[in-house]
């Protein structure tokens, strides 16, 4: 993309915000901050045009224009033209629009998918991966403890997420190399790269047609199984429908999670008071867990205007793509005292890192566990460990925002 | 004290039930329920408290008694 409009430098990032601008991925706070005071509901003509609040309050009201602010679009950049051409071939064949229920989907039609997924991911269904997440964690430590050194993200974060969603889908684990390079090609690279998400989307659902096909001759007790076996709007799902179900469940429960705990140990390593109190009182976990959440939320959401909404002097007009900046709004001081430091044990934390209203990430209970097993295992074999080299930290963001690259050094054991 | 969760509000964050789970069931689809008809045993305000304080969607809050 030679002719990319983030190669020009911002003018005013009330008018002009670029969500791919290196130093915005790398800390958006005092863009946010500034925008707040000036312009709270910013917009862009960058990336296909978006409006991008920064207020709690804002985000509260429109996650609840529903469907005025609609999900049938919810990345943060629109679908390339090459996207497009797919897309409305699919439509025309399968009659189909909402792609990857529920998280494209509106009322009426949002319901009956949600409530097909969520018992995968309910408190109780989530208790039962722990043993599986743990062994998994002490499993990748056990490979990079001896050397002292080891990337928290690429050896560690990156390596747990996609392994515990392919055990929950019933999909092998040991592919989980590949599902992080689809998954890094639809939701980091695609996202700028429209070629890659082309390319990588179609992976994605080749490979799922072919896991959809062998547990139509033979179920399993899978959570793909249990797709097929599901029924929504009183008739069983398509192919369609379930290669999209699981492609989102993949995708969602890949680069977010890992971003979260990749986030989460860049700030022990750079924190060190902080790290030595969660060693010290490691009961403070689930509320630290929490604060990282609201504090390095990873993920920004895509709307699509419906109907023309004003917010605060904002009009969106009809077909205008509004960003939820959930990240954003966790920062907000009216909504949270000490908003810019994080507060291990802070008592009063309405964080929307998951979001709110009826699409809340459907996955939240599973994150957590994960962040919270991740942290707890890593806390328990790794003594004292630091940064080993700042300058080689690498970030992502737009759709999903964390660390990619993060060198730590601590005594060999 | 008594407390209550306001069905159409809560999306099943599950705050409340990983926060004080003596105080709150959660379903399958994550949507929680004061235990007990609400009423929080003694010595669980605090617990109490930090749920109301920590729900993303204001859904849970206390029962003025008259």
């Amino acid at each position: 993309m030679t002719d990319s409009p983030a190669r020009c430098p911002v003018r005013d990032w009330a008018s002009d915000y670029d969500i791919f601008d290196p130093d915005y991925v790398r800390d958006p706070a005092p863009v946010w901050k500034e925008l707040r005071e000036r312009c709270p509901i910013a917009h862009t003509e960058r990336w296909g045009g978006s409006w991008l609040p920064t207020r709690y309050e804002h985000l509260q009201k429109m996650v609840k224009m529903v469907p005025a602010l609609s999900s049938a679009s919810p990345l943060v950049v629109p679908p390339s033209p090459e996207m497009i051409e797919i897309l409305e071939a699919e439509t025309e064949k399968h009659g189909e629009t909402s792609r990857t229920p529920p998280i494209t989907s509106d009322p009426p039609r949002h319901r009956p998918y949600r409530r097909i997924i969520m018992p995968l991911f309910s408190p109780h269904a989530v208790e039962k991966h722990i043993p599986y997440t743990r062994d998994l964690c002490n499993g990748l430590i056990d490979g990079f403890i001896g050397e002292g050194r080891a990337d928290a993200a690429a050896d560690y974060a990156e390596q747990i997420t996609p392994r515990v969603i392919a055990h929950i889908l019933g999909i092998d684990p040991a592919r989980a190399d590949e599902f992080v390079t689809w998954v890094r090609g639809v939701l980091e690279f695609g996202l700028t790269e429209p070629e890659q998400m082309v390319e990588y989307r179609t992976r994605i659902r080749t490979f799922f047609q072919e896991m959809v096909t062998e547990r139509r001759e033979t179920p399993r007790g899978d959570a793909i199984s249990m797709l097929i076996a599901s029924e929504a709007e009183g008739e069983k799902l398509t192919d369609y429908r379930i290669l999209g179900m699981c492609s989102l469940l993949l995708i969602a429960g890949i680069d977010t999670t890992w971003s979260a705990i990749s986030s989460s140990l860049l700030h022990f390593a750079t924190h060190p008071a902080d790290q030595a109190r969660l060693r010290a009182e490691p009961e403070l976990l689930p509320t630290a867990v929490e604060e990282l959440l609201r504090f390095y939320s990873p993920v920004t959401m895509g709307r699509i205007v419906t109907e023309p909404v004003e917010l605060d002097g904002a009009e969106m007009q009809e077909g205008d793509r509004v960003l939820l900046n959930f990240p954003g709004a966790n920062r907000d001081p009216e909504a949270f005292e000490r908003a810019d430091e994080v507060v291990l044990d802070r008592r009063r934390n309405r964080h929307m890192a998951f979001g709110l209203g009826i699409h809340r990430c459907a996955g939240s209970n599973l994150a957590r566990m994960e962040m919270q097993v991740a942290l707890r295992t890593w806390f328990d074999r790794i003594g004292e460990f630091e940064l080993a080299d700042p300058d080689a930290v690498t970030w992502a963001g737009g759709q999903v925002r964390g660390p990619r690259t993060v060198p730590v050094r601590f005594a060999a054991a | 004290m008594r407390i209550k969760v306001d069905p159409d509000l809560c999306e099943g964050h599950n705050r409340c039930f990983a926060l004080a789970p003596d105080l709150f069931e959660v379903d399958d689809y994550g949507l929680s329920q004061a235990l007990n008809e609400g009423v929080v045993p003694p010595g669980l305000e605090e617990k109490a408290r930090l749920a109301i304080d920590n729900c993303p969607e204001f859904a849970i809050s206390v029962v003025e008694e008259d």
